[in-house]
C-alpha cells in the first residue's frame, strides 16, 4: 500500500498513548479529593476499574466494534474482534503513518477515561456490581457505536463532515449527558441540599488537575496521529484555553467572594474539555475565546444544577457536557483550513453550513447518550437496585463497599 | 476538692495557652481537636461555584485537671493568652470531678494530679512527692 511507518509519528503517539492512559489516575484524584472521606477510596476505584474492564473489553471487541469495518455506518464490523489484523502495519483510513496497533491502542485510552468520566454523577452512592454491569453495557451500547459514527471509516456522522478532533462528541458531550441522566436515575445522596457536603481533600484534587492538563496534551495533540504542525496547534490551543478558562473561573469566583483553588482547577479542566472538539482546526486566539466563554457557561451551569436541586455531584455535565458543547459550536465558528488542511472551515470563515453539522452531531450525541444511559441505568434500578442501602451510605462506600479505609 | 477546666479554645491559640499555662506551673493537659460552633455560627467558604456555608469548625480544646485552690488563676491564664476580641474565642467549662487516680502508682485525689515543679510545688503546698499509697 506503500504507507510506510514514520518513526517520529509513531514515538509521538506511543507517548501521547501514556499521557492518555495517565489522565485516568488524574480523574480519579481529581474527583476523589472532592467527595467525603468515607468514599474515596470508592470514587478512586469507579475510574482505575475501567484501566482493567475497558482494557480487556476494548481487545476483545471494542475496538472492532469503533473502527471495525462499517456496517451501514452505524456499527463497526467484527473483523477485529480479538485484535486480529490489527499489527504493525498502519490502516490508511486512521493513520498512514503508525502501526494500526498504535491506533487501536491509542484510542483505548479513550475509551478508558470517558466511562470514567460519567463516573462523577454517581459517587457516594453507586453500588458497585450495579456500576460494572452499567459500564460495560454503557461502553458496548453506547461508547463503542458513537465512536464509530464520528470516527470510524464510514461512520454516519464522520461522513456528513463533522469535525470534532479529539472528542467533543464522542467523550465530553457523551459523559456529561450521560451524567446527567444517571444521576437523575440514581436520585441524590442522602442529606444532599440539607448541609453542605464538603471535598474531604481539595490537595487531591488539584493534584488531579496537574495530571489531567499534562495528560491533555497527549489527549489532543497526540490526536493529530503525526508529529507535525497540527499536533503542535492542538498543543497549544489546548495550553491556551485551559489558562484562559482557569483565569475567568478564578475571577469569577473572586467577584463571588475568594479566588477558590478548587475553582481555578475546575476552570482549567473546563477549558481543556471545551477546546478538544476543535484543537487541531482552530488557531491559538480562537482557543482563547473558547476558554473564556466555557468558563463562565459551566460555572452557571453549576449553579443552574444547584438551583434545580439536582445531585449530578461532581458537575460532569456541567464542566464536560456544557464546556464541550459549546467547544463543538465554536468549532463550527473558529475552524480553519489553514491551521489544518483536512480540516474545515467554519462561519467566521465563510463556511456557515459547517455551524449546522456541528449543532446536528451535539444534538445527536446529547439524545442518543441521554437516552439509552437513562434507559440502562432505570432498567438495572429495576432488576438488580443501582444504589447501596441507607446503612451502607451512611458508612460509606470504603468499608461497605470495598471493606478497606483510606485513613486508619 | 478537684475540678476539671475544659477551654475550647482557636486552633492558633494553642501555643499561646499552654505557654501561658506552663508560666504558672500548670504541668499536665489534654489536647483535642474539636469541630462545632457557639454563637459565631460558622463560616463562608469559597466552592466550586459561588460560596456555601460551613457551621462544623475546627476548635482546640484543652482539658486539665486540677485542685480547687489552683483554679482561679489557671482560667486568668487561659483567658489572657486565648483573648483575641473576635468572636469565636471561645468558651471555658469548670466541673467537679470525683475522683483521679494515676495509674503507675496508685495515688489518688490530690495527689495524682501533682508533678515535680507544678504549681503547688512552686508556692511551698507540699515539699516533696511522696511515693504512692
Amino acid at each position: 500500500m506503500g504507507n510506510a511507518i514514520n518513526s517520529g509519528d509513531t514515538a509521538w503517539v506511543l507517548v501521547s498513548c501514556a499521557l492518555v492512559l495517565m489522565m485516568t489516575p488524574g480523574l480519579a484524584f481529581f474527583y476523589g479529593g472532592m467527595v467525603r472521606r468515607k468514599n474515596v477510596l470508592s470514587t478512586l476505584t469507579l475510574s482505575f476499574v475501567f484501566m482493567a474492564l475497558i482494557g480487556v473489553q476494548w481487545v476483545l471487541y471494542g475496538y472492532s466494534l469503533a473502527f471495525g469495518d462499517s456496517i451501514g455506518g452505524f456499527i463497526g464490523g467484527l473483523n477485529y474482534l480479538g485484535f486480529s489484523g490489527v499489527g504493525a502495519a498502519p490502516n490508511p483510513a486512521y493513520a498512514k503513518t503508525i502501526p494500526q496497533s498504535l491506533f487501536a491502542a491509542f484510542q483505548m485510552m479513550f475509551a478508558v477515561i470517558t466511562p470514567a468520566l460519567i463516573t462523577g454523577a454517581f459517587v457516594e452512592r453507586v453500588r458497585f456490581k450495579s456500576f460494572l454491569i452499567f459500564s460495560l453495557i454503557w461502553a458496548t451500547l453506547v461508547y463503542d457505536p458513537l465512536c464509530h459514527w464520528v470516527w470510524g471509516k464510514g461512520g454516519w456522522l464522520g461522513a456528513l463532515g463533522v469535525l470534532d478532533f479529539a472528542g467533543g462528541t464522542v467523550v465530553h458531550i457523551a459523559a456529561g449527558f450521560s451524567a446527567l441522566a444517571f444521576a437523575l436515575a440514581i436520585g441524590p445522596r442522602k442529606g444532599f441540599g440539607k448541609n453542605p457536603i464538603e471535598p474531604h481533600n481539595i490537595p487531591l484534587t488539584v493534584l488531579g488537575a496537574g495530571l489531567l492538563w499534562v495528560g491533555w496534551f497527549g489527549f489532543n495533540a497526540g490526536s493529530a496521529l503525526a508529529a507535525n504542525g497540527v499536533a503542535v496547534n492542538a498543543l497549544l490551543t489546548t495550553n491556551t484555553s485551559a489558562a484562559t478558562a482557569g483565569l475567568v473561573w478564578m475571577l469569577l469566583s473572586w467577584l463571588d467572594g475568594r479566588p477558590s483553588p478548587l475553582g481555578l482547577v475546575t476552570g482549567m479542566v473546563v477549558g481543556l474539555a471545551a477546546v478538544t472538539p476543535a484543537s487541531g482546526f482552530v488557531t491559538p486566539m480562537a482557543a482563547m475565546v473558547i476558554g473564556a466563554v466555557a468558563a463562565p457557561l459551566s460555572y452557571y451551569g453549576i449553579r443552574f444544577r444547584d438551583k434545580r436541586q439536582l445531585d449530578e455531584s461532581l458537575d460532569v455535565w456541567a464542566c464536560h457536557g456544557v464546556a464541550s458543547t459549546w467547544g463543538m459550536v465554536a468549532c463550527g465558528l473558529f475552524a480553519t483550513t489553514e491551521v489544518n488542511a483536512a480540516g474545515a472551515n467554519g462561519l467566521f470563515y465563510g463556511h456557515p453550513g459547517q455551524l449546522g453539522i456541528q449543532l446536528l452531531a451535539i444534538v445527536v450525541t446529547m439524545a442518543f447518550t441521554f437516552g439509552v444511559t437513562f434507559l440502562v441505568a432505570k432498567l438495572l434500578d429495576w432488576s438488580i437496585g443501582l444504589r447501596v442501602t441507607t446503612m451502607e451510605e451512611e458508612v460509606g462506600l470504603d468499608i461497605s463497599g470495598h471493606g478497606e479505609r483510606a485513613y486508619s | 476538692m478537684l475540678k476539671k477546666i475544659e477551654a475550647i479554645i482557636r486552633e492558633d491559640k494553642l501555643n499561646d495557652v499552654k505557654d501561658a499555662l506552663h508560666e504558672i506551673g500548670i504541668v499536665g493537659l489534654n489536647v483535642f481537636e474539636i469541630r462545632g460552633h457557639g454563637r459565631q455560627g460558622g463560616i463562608t467558604l469559597a466552592g466550586r461555584s459561588g460560596t456555601y456555608q460551613v457551621d462544623m469548625l475546627t476548635k482546640i480544646q484543652v482539658n486539665i485537671i486540677l485542685s480547687e485552690h489552683n483554679l482561679d488563676e489557671t482560667i486568668e491564664a487561659i483567658l489572657k493568652s486565648a483573648y483575641t476580641g473576635e468572636s469565636g474565642d471561645g468558651l471555658i467549662f469548670v466541673s467537679p470531678i470525683d475522683e483521679v487516680i494515676r495509674i503507675r502508682t496508685g495515688e489518688r485525689g490530690h495527689e495524682a494530679v501533682m508533678y515535680p515543679g507544678d504549681i503547688d510545688e512552686r508556692k511551698g503546698r507540699v515539699e516533696s512527692k511522696s511515693p504512692g499509697s
